[in-house]
């Protein structure tokens, strides 16, 4: 009690801190407003009224979470440890960026430069269309039509369909900037549209009365003019695509959405704010540089000012600047893996990409592959990991990675599209067979473990009820909620068949989301039942209960290693190389290295070198 | 840059032949317009609204192209000018001034010698000369924007804007319509003066007759589209055309 109490001083402190000046700034703005009213400026009262207005929302949005957990905390009746706990985390927050800053830093930058190309493209092409609508207003209606159906389409489908159409810059930065770029191209055309005809039409006239062209019209009199709102839809778009750009992780583009989706996919919060707070600053600093710029170029605004804000944004670039170059001091030098290795005959332009999937045994399997390939061959090897549903498939086949680790069932069933087998041997041979004729892809031998869905319930409820089995369970199933991944659902061995093998119904449909979140919904007690993969980490770390599957429903699943024979065929020392993983990894292994990561939040990469090492000796 | 009035007084600076413009389902806008101004004199064309009088400004410097007939300025047809060309030797002025409102003054009235490449020097001499024959002292207005002015401050610019390149002609498109009647007063008197000064060839639209009898040298009334009276304004007060009756009666007791 007596340490948790003494954090309840700076955690008010705190509040105070954050509500009151924006209070204030809320406040001044307000009486800036009057005066000006009163002075008859009522443009720049409406100016004034409305800044403080936003700093109004500003001071309650900060002030009203801290008393909403304030009140929380006391009436859970041990408010000092609530508040403690809270403080905590922030204090975990805070450290989490300090460790790793450079990472942070570097994925803030990628973030950034793909908004930055992403909306600076769709400013260079937008704009332009933009006035050919207004000078050719038949066109208008079609040509926005069709951007308002690109900013309609789901960020996730958009990326699926350019992976197909762009072979092979199907995944990684270039569909993320192509789809960013088509998202942000309707504010822009729009804005720039509405603000080249929102013109004074007396103004139009008599520019074209006094003879200037139609270019000295547009360049001296309707852009200028249409500035502030053209501006606005930059700002519309950079904002929504600092927004959208957290999704590219997706597909392999890197920026923020890393921790996003690392976090949902380890049950970690902190992992999570630490991409979404980088990415709201970051969509606030972009909207308020925006901001400064329209002021700048304002033709209202007077020169004194225009150098204030100029040497205002020169100072946040230099301070900027100054802090990633503080940040990158003592990075360590990309260790080239091909100079590492003695004696190697390897072009130094030699490159593959290993890909993985969107969930931690992936990512530590990618690693695996990907530091075996490097350490014993000296090859480069690019890492497209986090590419979620089949797109590591679909990346295969287009070109965009070389290799990835796939299990036998899931080829078996969800790519091949068999009949499900429960013999695993005869599943593993027919899926090798069948990649090399169909796909040109080869699969090396079994890694050793195999991984198989896992049904789940909380430990507490296993224990109380005493069950052992998925048939125990059944009984119970019609009273309790379930949820699946979208893949569960819908492929011929996931939830269908396991309905029909063990007789089971629940209370509703189940509700079918994203495989990472049923680890959580299941966690926290929203549904009872869920199917989760057998080597998860955070089965443990979640005290779930993993029911056994007596009536053999599940076929094992097999991890192996696939790979595009023309990359074999260049490389043949990586096929000598990867045999050396034939086998190695066992279930527990799996489990253990999952259960580091996942619960002990450790580095991938550190955990991938140390079991290489370990398997060596 | 005045220009001497020359042997040829009743020379036409602007000639209408014959002149129609349909709209687009047919219907006519002005019909078979005939008429000439001639150099240094003030043609007020005035009429109910959509009579058709601005569409005939319009006409002049071409943001307008006749669907028959020709308008012929300084002795070439309008089709065979280059608009751009004609327009910079027309001064134009409009009722809502038109003036940027992301130019100072000074960069309002620069306008045309900017396009026209005048040199900087001439075109700052030039800035001072038209604000003090406007009547707004150079050093206070210059620097301003156009939404720091009163309304008859912005048409004194839309005029010295107009003005700027010298044009032998100059449009006025119910240039004083929005003002208070007092500060309309005073600046029908003062342009009355300016034009006295410095002979251009005007023609000028209005729906106010009080002002068209003030003004003009001569004026041409329109109705539905045509030209129903152009005569003198002491004839037009005597012309027994109904809407120039009915113009007139408008004036209650005021006149004559």
């Amino acid at each position: 009690m007596k340490p948790a109490r003494s954090y309840l001083l700076p955690s008010i402190l705190v509040t105070l801190l954050c509500c009151w000046p924006a209070g204030i700034v809320a406040i001044v703005y307000a009486t800036r407003a009057r005066k000006r009213w009163q002075a008859g400026e009522y443009g720049r009262a409406a100016e004034a009224a409305e800044r403080a207005r936003i700093w109004c929302w500003v001071s309650v949005g900060l002030g009203l979470p801290v008393a909403l957990l304030g009140l929380a905390a006391v009436m859970s009746g041990d408010p000092a440890g609530q508040v403690a706990g809270v403080v905590r985390d922030v204090i975990r927050f805070g450290s989490f960026f300090v460790a790793n800053r450079r990472e942070v830093t570097s994925l803030a930058l990628q973030h950034l430069l793909l908004v930055a190309v992403a909306t600076g493209a769709a400013a260079i092409v937008g704009v332009p269309v933009g006035v050919l609508l207004t000078r050719q207003r038949w066109l208008s209606k079609p040509v926005l039509a069709v951007a308002n159906i690109f900013q309609t389409v789901p960020s996730l489908a958009l990326f699926g369909f350019l992976i197909p159409l762009l072979g092979s810059h199907g995944i990684g930065r270039v569909p993320a900037i192509i789809a960013l770029f088509l998202y942000s191209l309707l504010p822009i055309i729009r804005n720039t549209f509405t603000g080249i005809l929102g013109v004074d039409p007396a103004v139009r006239e008599a520019a074209r009365g006094m003879g200037m062209t139609d270019w000295q019209l547009l360049i001296q009199v309707e852009l200028p003019l249409a500035m502030s709102v053209i501006i606005a839809g930059l700002r519309v778009a950079t904002v929504i695509s600092v927004g959208t750009a957290t999704i590219a992780a997706a597909i392999g583009a890197g920026g923020l959405g890393m921790y996003i989706f690392r976090g949902l996919r380890m049950y970690d919060n902190i992992l999570i704010l630490a991409g979404a707070v980088p990415a709201a600053l970051m969509a606030l600093a972009a909207d308020f540089t925006l901001g400064l710029i329209e002021k700048v170029i304002a033709p209202e605004t007077s020169r004194r000012k225009r150098l204030w804000v100029l040497v205002l944004m020169a100072a946040g670039v230099l301070i900027l600047g100054a802090a990633l170059f503080v940040i990158s001091l003592g990075r360590p030098d990309d260790q080239r893996p091909s100079q590492d290795v003695a004696g190697s005959e390897v072009s130094p332009g030699a490159r593959v990409v290993v890909g993985s999937k969107d969930f931690t045994e992936q990512f530590i399997l990618g690693e695996i592959v990907a530091q075996t390939i490097e350490t014993k061959t000296g090859i480069s090897v690019e890492r497209q990991f986090n590419l979620g549903g089949d797109l590591c498939h679909r990346a295969m086949l287009a070109g965009n990675v070389d290799a990835y680790v796939e299990y036998s069932g899931t080829a078996f069933t969800a790519i091949l599209k068999h009949q499900p087998l429960s013999d695993a041997r005869a599943v593993f041979d027919q899926v090798r067979s069948d990649y090399g004729e169909r796909f040109n892809l080869e699969v090396l031998e079994p890694l050793g473990f195999s991984s198989t869905f896992a049904i789940l319930i909380r430990g507490d409820v296993a224990r109380r009820l005493n069950l052992k089995t998925i048939s125990d369970a059944a009984r119970y199933a019609p009273e309790w909620h379930a949820a699946f991944g979208q893949d569960f659902m819908s492929r011929q061995d996931g939830y269908p068949g396991l309905a029909k093998a063990y007789d089971l119904s629940f209370a509703d449909v189940p509700r079918e989301m994203d495989l990472a979140l049923t680890y959580r919904a299941l966690a926290d007690g929203q549904v009872d039942f869920i199917a989760g993969n057998s080597t998860d980490g955070l089965i443990e770390k979640l005290d779930l209960y993993q029911l056994e599957d007596d009536r053999h429903y599940f076929p094992p699943y097999e991890a192996a290693i696939v790979m595009r024979k023309d990359t074999l065929a260049r490389f043949p020392q990586i096929a000598e190389a990867l045999k050396a993983l034939a086998g190695k990894i066992t279930d527990s292994d799996m489990r253990r290295m999952n259960y580091a990561v996942d619960a002990e939040h450790r580095d991938v990469k550190q955990v991938a070198r140390e079991f290489l090492s370990a398997i060596k000796h | 840059m005045v220009q001497t009035p020359q042997d040829g007084e009743s020379e036409a600076v602007v000639e209408f032949r014959d002149v129609s413009l349909l709209a687009s389902r047919g219907r006519p806008i002005v019909s078979q317009l005939s008429f000439t101004v001639t150099r240094g004199e003030t043609l007020v064309l005035l009429g109910r609204s959509g009579s058709g009088k601005t569409t005939t400004l319009k006409l002049v410097n071409r943001l307008l192209e006749p669907t028959s007939g020709e308008v012929i300025v300084e002795g070439r047809p309008t089709s065979e000018w280059d608009a751009i060309r004609l327009r910079r030797r027309i001064g134009y002025v409009i009722q809502e001034t038109g003036l940027f409102p992301h130019f100072t003054v000074a960069r309002n009235i620069a306008l045309v010698p900017k396009l026209e490449r005048w040199p900087e020097e001439q075109i700052r001499e030039r800035i001072r000369g038209l604000l003090a024959l406007v009547g707004l002292d150079p050093g206070v207005f210059a620097s301003r924007y156009p939404r720091e002015l009163s309304g008859g401050q912005r048409q004194r610019v839309g005029v010295a804007r107009a003005l700027a390149a010298d044009p032998p002609i100059i449009l006025m498109d119910e240039p004083f319509g929005a003002l208070d009647p007092l500060t309309r007063a005073e600046l029908q008197r003062e342009f009355a003066e300016l034009t006295a000064r410095l002979n251009k060839t005007i023609v000028f639209v209005t729906h106010d007759v009080r002002e068209a009898l003030k003004l003009a040298s001569r004026i041409g009334l329109f109705r539905d589209g045509r030209l129903a009276v152009l005569d003198t304004p002491a004839k037009f007060a005597r012309s027994g055309d109904e809407e120039a009756v009915a113009f007139l009666d408008s004036l209650g007791g005021a006149t004559e």
